[in-house]
């Protein structure tokens, strides 16, 4: 035993895979430790902010300040502006107003924008710009010129009494507030999703459940495809014709589209994530009973089970002591197959809308879902399913390394 | 003594009848693939007797064997236990069977069970004759007894797993076991065939002390029809499923009537030795 655990952490293939499947389970336990609250919390306003720190403008003002002279201060103030589309924007303007094309230098920022100020004013109606256009490139213009400014900004507040603004403080360019000083800083790794909650909150908790459904559709499957393959197999007969027939109803019904008409039936509001983990559970014992049936088969014929017959065994003993070691590290990869297999089946599931209702725990396939909906994929917002996508990835992968691991192991013909 | 046309039995009429079958047929699958493993085989074993199956690789011995001890149902024909038609329907009957029908398996390394340590299989020996639980000192006594009746040490043997033993100590062991459970009838396939020459030579010498001792009726299986000749009383000759020839193991291995035994006869160089010292 001792020594099988050995060889299993021996070999390179599980031991890369159950790194993986730990350092995910960490992240799991000590990620809400670190930053607790409710994942689905909405603390943006707008959807998909980007990843990044968030420091708080308000309390930035009141905080005490300190004086720098940076020399690209204001080159990274205008490129900051300056988007590489917005670049070729100013060529594209340039040349329809009559700017030869070898004079622009794209990445010349300085030059470029030399070129931009002589020439540009909105009232020229160059030919054939839309007048959506002509807004894009005022706007432009406008924020090119605050880049440009040098004046310090005056913050005021209203004194209701006198009715009148009262300065609080000048802010010059060369003002820089240390970010420990100011009181609300937020960092969002991960940015946030369409609803405005944190995506790597959400995500570390959608890992759980996902795994946590995995864990019980896995077992489900697992147990009830043990039973039946013990049952067919070691008992046969009539035993073995009424299961084989449930199980070849099971196989010829593609056991995807039976959870969805079973998810769809359940309807949404009782759709909770224990519901989705049962029902995956329920539709996909079918290969577990089939290879257990098999194995079976071949060992009840062993001399060693005759020699249990022979003592006086009763059935359920001899299945548990002669058939079910034998079948145990078989039995223990199937069920790793299950569970990344049912993380799977949820993420389809929630991605078609028919997943565990969507007001209560996060699951990846919901957050792929969300995202989906709200055209993450279409806006450029990455960072809202690609994480996700990226964990369903890592699980299914740590699980089937470690599955591939466990096969060399268990399975010497395999061995190199 | 008269013998033996296809399937017909010699009959020695002082002793009683122990096991008896009479058309017992084994087929396994169907259609193409159809195997006739026992082929309408009729048999007489009495008891006490040393009664050996000798026959090529694939000639059914391990099947009727298995047919003998009730693992397998025949696909037709009869077994007679004691002269009546033997019932193992039920559990309960069929428990009651194997109290007094035990075999030794041919192959020694499928034998065991390889996640339970080799007390397991003696311990269930001392439960089936009764020995209670509690009484420790009772078990250990009892066996190394069986132990040292086959030559092996018990206190090197407790604690370990089959895959810590060789194919010999394995075979002697599955022999304690029948010394433990002294059962009337004794199917042994194949006891000595991974075994060397000298160890086989004990074996067989155990199997003898044990029928004297207990009285059982052995039925041993082997392919080597030297042995059968020096160890048996009566033998059957098995080619293809059939019984071709049976009788007293002198008569039917010194004047072999069917041209399978005779070539079978012919395949041992020492069968020929022993006779040519005999007939001098
Ligand atoms: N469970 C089974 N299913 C199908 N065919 C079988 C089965 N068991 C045995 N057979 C076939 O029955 C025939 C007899 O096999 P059996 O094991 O009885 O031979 P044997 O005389 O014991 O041979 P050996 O000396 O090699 O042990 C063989 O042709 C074998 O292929
Ligand atoms: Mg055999």
């Amino acid at each position: 035993m001792t020594n099988t655990i050995k060889q299993i952490f021996h070999s390179p293939k599980f031991v890369v895979g159950f790194c993986i499947m730990a350092f995910i389970l960490l992240s799991m336990i000590i990620y809400p430790l670190v930053n607790p609250g409710n994942p689905l919390e909405m603390i943006g306003l707008g959807s998909f902010q980007k990843p990044g720190t968030y420091v708080s403008l308000y309390d930035s003002i009141d905080s005490s300040s300190t004086i720098f002279k940076l020399p690209d201060a204001e080159n990274n103030r205008i490129s900051q502006k300056l988007k590489d589309e917005d670049r070729i924007a100013i060529m594209n303007w340039l040349i329809d107003y009559g700017v030869s094309e070898s004079d622009i230098n794209l990445s010349d920022t300085n030059s470029l924008l030399d070129l931009w100020w002589k020439n540009y004013d909105s009232s020229i109606l160059v030919e054939g710009m839309t007048k959506a256009k002509r807004n894009y490139y005022m706007r432009l213009n406008k924020s090119l010129e605050s880049a440009k400014r040098t004046e310090e900004y005056v913050v005021s507040h209203t004194d209701k009494e006198l009715n009148e603004l009262e300065t609080v403080r000048t802010i010059e360019n060369t003002d820089y507030v240390n970010i420990q000083d100011v009181a609300n800083v937020k960092r969002l790794p991960l940015g946030t999703d369409n609803f405005g909650r944190d995506v790597l909150k959400e995500l570390v908790s959608a890992c759980g459940t996902s795994l946590r459904i995995g864990l019980i559709a896995g077992a489900i499957a697992t147990l009830i495809g043990l039973t039946f393959g013990l049952l067919a197999g070691y008992v046969g007969g009539i035993v073995d014709d009424i299961i084989m027939f449930i199980t070849n109803i099971f196989t010829v019904i593609p056991s995807f589209v039976l959870l969805l008409l079973i998810s769809y039936s359940i309807g949404q509001d009782q759709r909770g994530a224990s519901t989705i983990a049962l029902v995956i559970g329920f539709t996909s014992w079918v290969w577990t009973a089939r290879a257990v049936r098999a194995q079976v088969i071949s060992l009840r014929k062993r001399d060693h089970v005759n020699l249990s017959k022979l003592s006086g065994h009763s059935l359920i003993r001899i299945i548990i002591t002669d058939i079910l070691p034998y079948i145990a590290s078989y039995v223990v990869m199937a069920f790793i197959l299950q569970i990344s297999t049912a993380i799977l089946a949820e993420a389809q599931l929630s991605m078609l809308g028919l997943g565990p209702k969507t007001t209560e725990v996060p699951t990846l396939g919901l957050m792929m879902n969300w995202s989906m909906l709200y055209a993450a994929h279409l806006n450029g917002s990455w960072w809202a399913y690609f994480p996700v996508l990226l964990t369903i990835a890592l699980i299914s992968f740590s699980l089937n390394l470690m599955n591939t691991g466990l096969d060399q192991v268990f399975n010497p013909t395999l061995r190199d | 003594m008269t013998k033996t046309g296809n399937n017909e039995i010699y009959s020695t009429e002082e002793k009683a009848l122990c096991l008896s079958g009479k058309g017992v047929t084994k087929v396994f699958g169907s259609g193409d693939k159809k195997c006739i493993a026992v082929n309408n085989v009729n048999f007489k074993f009495h008891e006490g007797e040393f009664v050996s199956i000798v026959g090529e690789s694939g000639s059914g011995k391990t099947t009727l064997s298995k047919i003998l001890l009730g693992l397998l149902n025949p696909t037709d024909g009869e077994i007679f236990f004691k002269g009546e038609p033997r019932d193992i329907s039920s559990i309960k009957k069929r428990k009651e069977y194997w109290k007094g029908t035990q075999a030794i398996f041919q192959d020694p390394f499928s034998s065991f069970n390889i996640f339970n340590k080799i007390d397991t299989v003696l311990l269930d020996c001392l439960k089936m004759r009764g020995v209670k639980r509690s009484d420790k000192q009772e078990q250990v006594r009892l066996m190394t007894e069986a132990c040292n009746f086959v030559n092996l040490k018990f206190a090197e043997l407790t604690n370990k797993y089959p895959f810590e033993l060789s194919g010999g100590q394995m075979q002697r062991l599955m022999i304690a076991r029948i010394f433990l459970l002294k059962p009337k009838i004794l199917i042994a396939d194949e006891p000595t065939s991974m075994i060397d020459a000298c160890s086989r030579a004990t074996i067989l010498d155990m199997l003898l002390k044990l029928r004297e001792e207990i009285g059982m009726t052995i039925i041993f299986i082997t392919h080597d029809i030297g042995l059968a000749y020096y160890i048996s009383d009566s033998v059957y000759i098995m080619e293809h499923g059939k019984i071709v020839e049976s009788g007293l193991a002198d008569e039917v291995i010194l004047n072999p009537k069917a041209a399978y035994t005779k070539r079978l006869i012919n395949d041992v160089p020492k069968i020929h030795e022993a006779w040519d010292l005999d007939t001098v």
